[in-house]
Order: structure tokens, then C-alpha cells, then sequence
């Protein structure tokens, strides 16, 4: 399966998404520049983490309204899988393709550890590797990802099975709401999540929890 | 309108720029007439202490700085290290102080912009940070203040930007009350025929401005970074730069895509004195004159003069020689990334400086004296006294181990740093390999299936007030020994000597002794400064910081695989101890922080042993027979026990019934050259045949295992009570 990183000037972690979905897929991603307006066929766009435009207005409120942006909605529409990871999530928050809003750090400070989520959800097209409910370990490391949504577009998510990932075992670094890590659109092709799975993929990095979303968004799950 | 240049040259004009009476006079000769305000501003900046090292030179050229790994010494932006395969790593450590106390969180963040853009600035990728950050008394009204502010300045910047800050220290002291130590290292990859210089070549050439815009911010930073500090310290707040990582980040990926095209001659960062000491340095570096035009670097304010745009500390700024053949491609590059790029000068013949404003000559200086011919002083100095000895036997005994060695791990200076490192990115990259809270940083090299770095980074002020020979000497041994317990081999540092003012011969004193002791240790461990920077005048009302020659090192794994970790001993596994019994409890934190007390001499580093010992420890770790490996360093055995407990959730029954001493001395004596490995109990006989036959002392300490590190019938301390003492400290400070 093919894959694509969107580069913008201040994100940070794309060189790291990209050794992640090489090794992973086999295969190297396409990149995609923020000015461009067509991505290429591919299977999976990744947005990547870091400080896009420095992240000096609201976390992802300019990259969101980049040409690049209309390019990966049109393909999302399509059917394409979406995954913003930190600032990529942010990012798809700003753009208005996932519900809620990513609010500074309860602590105020910026977090970078490891944290446990939950697979809420294991039904989607990025967690079909996991079991439901399982727990897997994987770092954080952002100052605004203190996630919040309103109650009615809660519950209607909620009922949905949006919520795909929560901090478990009271490892919550953020004040998320509801402990709340990474959630998916409507159509399940579109996946936001704070924490980094792209840091704990292999032996080198003490291990490989945050293999089964790539595994599962590449079809490259293993037997 | 014209901007004045006219401003009248007065005795009190002159030492407002921190020019003494007889440099002055030395300009007045060199130029042959009384220089303009902007030419008396070229020179204050030029020939203060902070670019100059005018105090220091005469000693630093006394440093061991070669080496058959070395590529680069001191000299240029950072030094330049051969790590095999091509590959070579580019690395220096730089102080912020001044900025630091009196704006801390830009201080800090502006000193780790400027170190990255050290290292990238020679074609570096930066994989690695570290900072050595010392504050005064956590009671001192300050502190805290100054604590939360460097912290998120440091991670505001390091995180924004890109770079896993893997190590560091965070040190409290009073003597740091009125002058913190902000020192900042990074490190980068390169290959070694990818590597970027500061001299220009070529007459004629292309001066190019690269980067962020010019405003008047810092401008006469490093005048003030030369000065000691007073009562008026709130009004030097605009001295202080603001950092900007966005622009630094753009910067890096703009300055590495121009390297590859083939179009940079020579470049250089504006660090402190901005455009002033880029453009001099390239200039007087290549043998040749610099023409600068000023009405063509891009400014954000207006009316700007010449003296603030030659002095402006404004960050993420570059100057470059340009190939002219490739000035569309270089340009479009910048674009592409949105920053400025404008030719402002030229390179000529003349070995003058000259710079033009607004169609007049504002400044016409010879560029080789402004450069690397500054004035140079042999200050006199005076060693420090020789401290009486201190017996064991003649420091008292703790009435209760278990709650001494409780206090210790709980206290200030030994507690855990969490709260500090888990507001820095050490992950990002994903090459980091051995994060902050072991002895060194670990990290991966991308492109090798095996090769890692270590970093780390050492000095005990309180040795170096006792003794600056033995506590230089003491803190290149202990960086070497923290890369060494790794499993890394130490290729070299970068020095970075914090002291307070050098006029006081009792200060130069103690600067001409650390550095002779930095001198012996990095001879004898094969150790080269390649890069390295003075921060001297560290004073407030007159009292002087500790003594503080901060060491950064870096070391090279072969196979990360073999490498050792300080938590990972596995029960059954045997602890023993490398080196000898603990005897020395002079200057020692047994001493301090439990009795109260800075009395006592440091402890001897016998550089000899150091080599002995830790070149054991490295091929007992890279033969496989070592699943931990910590040095003993500050709180000696008792406190290098009670970390690796921690870092392996495990406890040990051991016994000193071997060793020979007091229990306290044996326990927190801080004698050097030491380690405490585990080895599986199988291999342990075959380690101590080992030792033996290399002459290296030991001691077999006992098995780990169960929930608590108990010590014969002395210590009897749940690893959970450890735990809870090292972590609560510094969360409850910041509370």
C-alpha cells in the first residue's frame, strides 16, 4: 500500500513518519509540499507532528487553511485514510475534519513521556491490529492536547464508537476529556490522535505497541 | 533623512562600552584617528570578553586539541569528529547566563537556538542536545522563578525546533544566586566532506544575509555578557534577544538544502555582535576585506542606525559567501521557506571592514586586528590554597544509614530530575536510544545498522572552589567515565568555563588551574576540547559564582546492542564494584548536605587509574558480560546503589565484609575512578579473574534481588521508599 507525508514549514516529526511507514510498508511515502493542490493515488496520507508555523496563533490554525489542506479533504471524502499524529491532529481539528478541539495542557507545560491508551475501538481501518480493550504503551509529547468537545457532539460520537483511543491506568497527561487520545470521523477513514505511535515501532525504541496502526492502515498486519 | 554617525566620542561614552582606557588608546593607534560611534561599537564588540577570550586565550591554547579523530578544533563555529564510515559528528557547548537571570525564559531559549545554529551552521544535521543548568538556593526568592523559566525556555525551543535533548544537569547552590549557568550543547551529523567553514575565499564575491530580519533587539548583548552584574540588573532586559524556533527551523532545512547545491563558499551564524562578528570573522579568517551595504539587510523596524544594525543580537540570522554562478537556485530556496535573503556586501581585497550607510562611510576599520589580532591579557593570578586534609575518622557518623541515604536521594541535588526532562522532546527522531536519567544520552546513528553516540555532560563546582587543578581534572574524568559506562569509547568535549571576574587574581586563579587540570585529564585519557567557550564576570555585588568549567563529552558505540544501561541488572545478577573502597569524604555531599559543611580538599583524580578502570568496565560491557553499569560519582557508593535500584525496580542484598574503612566513608566516600557493574553470577568469577589480571581493584558487593537494597546490617531500604524520596523533591518545589 502506498502512502504520503504532508511537509509543512514547522512540523518536525515527519522525518520520523517517514522511517516509520518505510520500515513498516516497505516502502518509502511520497512527500507532499503545503503548497501543493493534488496529492498523489495513494492509500494513506499522514499529517505529521511538530509546530507548524510555529504553532505561534492556535496549534494547527495555519497549516489548516494551506492548499494543501482542500487536497487531502477531497481525497478523505474519497475514501482515502487520514492520520494526523500531535500537530496532525490539531491540524485536522482546525480544518473542521474531526469534532472537538485540542486546549493547552491542564499542567501547562509541555509533556513528554509514556502513556498508555486504551483501543476503544478496534474496528478501524488504523486499529484492527489491536484487540479490543486492549492496552498498549505509547509517548506523548505535546503542550496542547487537552482534548474537549461539546456534550451533544460527544454523545452522537460516542454512540458512533468515535473515540478510538483512551489514556489508560490513570496516565492521562493532559486533562483530556474523558481521557480522550485519538478519535475518528464519521466515516472511520479519518483518525487524529495525540500520542506518537511512530516512536515505539521498534526494538530500538524499547518497543513496538505503536507497530498495529500502521500495520493496520498499510494492510500489513502480521499473520 | 540621514541617521547621525556623529555622536561625540567621551571618556564616559568609551566605558560604557566596557572599554578600558589603555584599548582605547589601542584603537586611537591602530586607526590613526578617533573612530566614529559606530567603529567605537564594532570595537566594543569585537574586543569585549565574550568574543575575545582576551583573558582566557593565553590558557586555552594550553589545551590538548588534536587527536587522529579530530577534524575540527576550537576555532570555528563547533568542533568536528571523526566517528568512522565517513560520518563525522559536530559538536560544541555554549553559556547564556547573563540573558538567562535577566529574562529567563527567552535567555534560555535564545541559548539553544544559538548552539543549534553553531552546529547546523557547518552542515550538521543536530541529533542532540543536552543542557547543564545551575541555579541558586531553592529557598532564594528567585529560584523558582528562574527554574520554570529557563526550563520551558529550553523545551520551547528545542521541541519547536526538532532536537531530542537526551541529558544535562540541575544544580542548586547559593553561590548561583545572583548569576545562574544556563549551558546549552548540541551535536549534529555530517559527513566529513560535507563540512562548512568560516573563512571566505574569493575577491569580489557575494555577501550574503540569510534568515530572520534584523531589529534592535540584544543589541550590546555580549558587552553585557562581559560585564559583572548590579543593582540595575532589571534595565539590561532589552539587552536580551527573543528566540524564534520557527524561523531557526526553517533556517535548518533551507541552510542543509543550500549546502547540498554546491552554492555556499563559507558561512557563518550571527551569534553574539551579530552582523559585527559574522562578517570580521569570515573576513579576517579568509585574508580578506569585507564591504557591507546596510540599507540592504532586511530590517523589521525603522529608522534603524548603523551602530544598532551592526550590533543587533537579533537570532536566526546567517551570513554566507556565495557562489555567484548559483544566486537564483540559492535564492529560491530561501523563498521556498520564507525567509530573507538579500546580498549585502562583497569580499575584497583591502583587509579593510568597511561599512556603508545611507551613501556614507560609517565604518573603515582594518579587519585582521578586529579579528583574531584582539588584545590579549596575562592577568595575574594567584593558585588557590591547598585545603588541610580531612579524615574520615574525623567526620561524623550518620546516627541512622537508612535515613541519610533517604535524605541524600531526596535532596535538592540528587532527586530525581523528571519534573525537569519531561518538558523536553527526548524522543523525537526516534533514534534515542538511552534517555536523561542514566549516565549518559544515547542515540542511534540513522543511517548505520549499529553505531550510536553517547553524550554527557560533568563538572563539581564545589571541587573546583577546593581545588581547580583536581576539580578540572575530576570533571573531564567523570564525563569520561559516564560515556565509558555505557559501553562507549570517549572521542572528545567541548569545554565551557563558567567563572566570575578574571581582574580578581584569586578568579584567575582559579580559571588558570581548572583548565591546567582539564589539560592533564583530557591529555591522559586521549581526550581532546575541540570547541568550547569562557563566560567569565559571573559575578553579583561582587561575590562570585562557584567555579564551574562545565565538560560535555561524546563517545562512540560500535553496536548500540552491547551497550549498558544503569537499570537493567536482572535478579541473581552479581553487583560488584570497580576501584577502591570509599575512603574520601571531603567536599563530599555526605559532608555538605547532611552535616552542613564545605570543608575538606576534592578528591585526587588518579588519571592513570581512571584509564585503567574504566577501559576494563568498556570490554567486560562490549564482551556481553554486563547487564548494568553506573559510575560513582556525587554521594558515592550508597548513592550509585540506590539510582541503579531505582532504574531496575530491584533490590540487592550486598556487604561491605570484603572492603575496609569506616561504613560511612565506604558508603558515601566519593573517591574517583569508580563503577559498579552486574554481571550475570555465572560470568562473575570470570570478571573478577578479569580485574585481576588487569590490575583493577574490586569488590564483590552481592546478589540482586528481593524489594529492598539492603547493606549488611546498615541500610534495610524498600525500593519503594527510595523511589518515593527521589521523586517527590523537585514536584513539590515547583508546586
Amino acid at each position: 500500500m502506498k502512502s504520503a507525508v504532508v511537509q509543512l514549514p514547522g512540523l518536525n516529526r515527519d522525518r520520523d513518519m517517514i522511517a516509520a511507514l518505510t520500515r513498516i510498508s516497505g516502502q518509502a511515502p511520497v512527500t507532499v509540499w503545503q503548497t501543493e493542490t493534488e496529492i498523489p493515488d495513494v492509500d494513506l496520507i499522514v499529517i505529521p507532528g511538530g509546530f507548524s508555523y510555529g504553532d505561534y496563533l492556535r496549534c494547527g490554525a495555519i497549516a489548516a487553511r494551506m492548499p494543501v489542506m482542500q487536497a487531502i479533504r477531497e481525497k478523505a471524502e474519497k475514501g482515502v485514510k487520514v492520520l494526523g499524529v500531535c500537530n496532525g491532529f490539531q491540524i485536522l481539528v482546525e480544518a473542521g475534519m474531526l469534532p472537538g478541539a485540542l486546549m493547552r495542557n491542564s499542567s501547562l507545560k509541555f509533556v513528554c513521556k509514556q502513556v498508555k491508551l486504551e483501543v476503544v475501538n478496534a474496528e478501524t481501518d488504523f486499529t484492527r491490529a489491536y484487540a479490543p480493550g486492549q492496552i498498549i504503551r505509547c509517548p506523548v509529547a505535546h503542550h496542547d492536547g487537552n482534548y474537549f468537545v461539546e456534550a451533544e457532539t460527544l454523545k452522537a460520537m460516542n454512540d458512533r464508537n468515535q473515540v478510538v483511543f483512551r489514556y489508560a491506568e490513570g496516565t492521562n497527561p493532559n486533562g483530556s476529556m474523558l481521557d480522550i487520545a485519538g478519535v475518528v470521523n464519521e466515516a472511520g477513514n479519518v483518525l487524529g490522535m495525540m500520542p506518537h505511535p511512530e516512536n515505539l515501532i521498534e526494538a530500538a525504541h524499547g518497543g513496538t505497541d505503536g507497530r498495529g496502526i500502521f500495520a493496520s492502515a498499510l494492510d500489513v498486519i502480521a499473520a | 533623512m540621514t541617521i547621525s554617525n556623529t555622536i561625540a566620542i567621551t571618556p564616559d561614552l568609551i566605558a560604557a562600552h566596557g572599554l578600558k582606557p589603555d584599548e582605547y588608546q589601542r584603537i586611537l593607534d591602530l586607526i590613526g584617528r578617533e573612530p566614529s560611534y559606530t567603529e567605537l561599537g564594532i570595537f566594543s564588540a569585537m574586543w569585549n570578553e565574550h568574543c575575545s577570550y582576551k583573558s582566557s586565550k593565553k590558557w586555552l591554547r594550553t589545551l590538548p586539541t588534536k587527536g587522529p579523530r579530530v577534524v575540527q578544533g576550537p576555532g570555528e563555529n563547533a568542533g568536528v569528529v571523526d566517528i568512522d564510515d565517513g560520518d563525522v559528528v559536530v559538536f560544541k557547548m555554549e553559556s547564556h547566563n547573563h540573558p538567562s537571570y535577566i529574562e529567563p525564559y527567552q535567555g534560555a531559549a535564545t541559548g539553544v537556538g544559538g548552539i543549534l545554529r553553531d552546529v547546523f551552521t557547518m552542515g550538521a544535521r543536530p541529533i542532540a542536545a543536552m543542557n547543564a543548568l545551575r541555579f541558586g538556593a531553592p529557598d532564594h526568592a528567585k529560584t523558582k522563578h528562574l527554574v520554570s523559566g529557563v526550563v520551558s525556555g529550553v523545551g520551547g525551543y528545542g521541541n519547536s525546533f526538532g532536537v531530542p535533548t537526551v541529558g544535562g544537569e540541575v544544580e542548586f547552590d547559593a553561590r548561583y544566586n545572583g548569576n545562574i549557568l544556563v549551558n546549552a550543547f548540541a551535536a549534529g551529523l555530517a559527513k566529513a566532506d560535507g563540512i562548512f567553514l568560516s573563512e571566505a575565499k574569493g575577491v569580489g564575491l557575494p555577501v550574503v544575509y540569510l534568515g530572520a530580519k534584523t531589529g534592535r533587539d540584544g543589541v550590546g548583548g555580549a558587552t553585557m555578557a562581559s560585564a559583572e552584574f548590579d543593582g540595575q540588573i532589571e534595565e539590561k532586559r532589552p539587552t536580551v534577544q527573543v528566540g524564534d524556533p520557527f524561523t531557526e527551523k526553517c533556517l535548518l532545512e533551507a541552510c542543509l538544502e543550500l549546502m547540498a547545491t554546491g552554492a555556499v563558499i563559507a558561512i557563518q551564524d550571527m551569534g553574539a555582535a551579530g552582523l559585527t562578528c559574522s562578517a570580521v570573522e569570515m573576513g579576517a579568517k579568509g585574508d580578506l576585506g569585507i564591504e557591507l551595504q546596510l540599507d540592504r539587510v532586511p530590517v523589521r523596524e525603522d529608522r534603524m542606525t548603523a551602530y544598532e544594525m551592526m550590533l543587533s543580537e537579533s537570532q536566526e540570522r546567517m551570513l554566507m559567501v556565495l557562489e555567484p554562478s548559483k544566486e537564483e537556485i540559492a535564492k529560491a530556496i530561501f523563498v521556498k521557506w520564507g525567509l530573507d535573503f538579500a546580498i549585502v556586501g562583497k569580499t575584497t581585497d583591502d583587509l579593510r571592514f568597511r561599512v556603508i550607510h545611507q551613501g556614507e562611510e560609517v565604518a573603515n576599520l582594518p579587519i585582521k586586528e578586529l579579528g583574531d589580532e584582539a588584545p590579549e591579557y596575562d592577568r595575574p593570578w594567584r593558585a588557590s590554597d591547598k585545603r588541610a586534609a580531612l579524615p574520615a575518622e574525623q567526620v561524623a557518623e550518620p546516627a541512622d544509614y537508612n535515613a541519610a541515604l533517604l535524605s541524600l536521594v531526596g535532596s535538592p541535588n540528587q532527586s530525581s530530575r523528571r519534573w525537569v526532562y519531561e518538558q523536553y522532546d527526548t524522543l523525537i527522531q526516534g533514534n534515542s536510544l538511552q534517555l536523561p536519567g542514566g549516565d549518559a544520552g544515547v542515540v542511534r546513528i540513522e543511517t548505520h545498522p549499529t553505531k550510536a553516540l553517547a553524550f554527557s555532560s560533568d563538572v563539581t563546582p564545589r571541587y573546583v572552589e577546593a581545588d581547580p587543578v583536581e576539580g578540572g581534572k575530576q570533571a573531564v574524568a567523570e564525563c569520561w567515565r559516564n560515556i565509558t559506562a555505557t559501553g562507549a569509547e570517549p572521542l572528545a568535549a567541548t569545554d565551557n568555563l563558567n567563572f566570575g571576574n578574571p581582574e580578581k587574581p584569586e578568579i584567575m586563579g582559579q580559571l588558570v588551574g581548572a583548565i591546567q587540570g582539564i589539560g592533564e585529564a583530557c591529555r591522559a585519557l586521549d581526550f581532546p576540547i575541540v570547541s568550547g567557550n569562557v563566560s567569565l564576570y559571573n559575578e553579583t555585588n561582587g561575590v562570585a559564582i562557584l567555579p564551574t568549567p562545565t565538560i560535555a563529552g561524546v563517545g562512540l558505540l560500535p553496536d548500540w546492542s552491547a551497550m549498558a544501561r544503569i537499570g537493567t541488572a536482572r535478579d541473581g545478577d552479581v553487583l560488584i564494584m570497580i576501584g577502591v573502597d570509599g575512603s574520601h569524604l571531603g567536599s563530599s555531599i555526605y559532608l555538605r548536605d547532611l552535616l552542613g559543611s564545605t570543608d575538606g580538599p576534592a578528591p585526587v583524580v588518579d588519571l592513570a587509574a581512571e584509564r585503567r578502570h574504566g577501559d576494563f568496565v568498556r570490554a567486560a560491557i562490549r564482551n556481553g558480560q554486563v547487564t548494568a553499569c553506573h559510575d560513582l560519582s556525587s554521594g558515592g557508593l550508597a548513592l550509585a546503589l540506590a539510582e541503579m535500584a531505582m532504574a531496575s525496580q530491584k533490590g540487592a542484598r550486598l556487604s561491605l565484609s570484603d572492603c575496609r574503612g569506616l561504613p560511612h566513608a565506604l558508603l558515601f566516600g566519593e573517591d574517583q575512578a569508580r563503577y559498579v557493574i552486574a554481571v550475570p553470577a555465572d560470568l562473575a568469577n570470570f570478571v573478577r579473574a578479569s580485574a585481576e589480571s588487569a590490575g583493577v581493584p574490586f569488590r564483590t558487593l552481592g546478589p540482586v534481588g528481593g524489594e529492598a537494597l539492603i547493606i549488611d546490617d546498615i541500610v534495610n531500604v524498600t525500593v519503594t521508599a527510595l523511589v518515593n524520596a527521589h521523586e517527590s523533591w523537585f514536584p513539590t518545589f515547583m508546586a
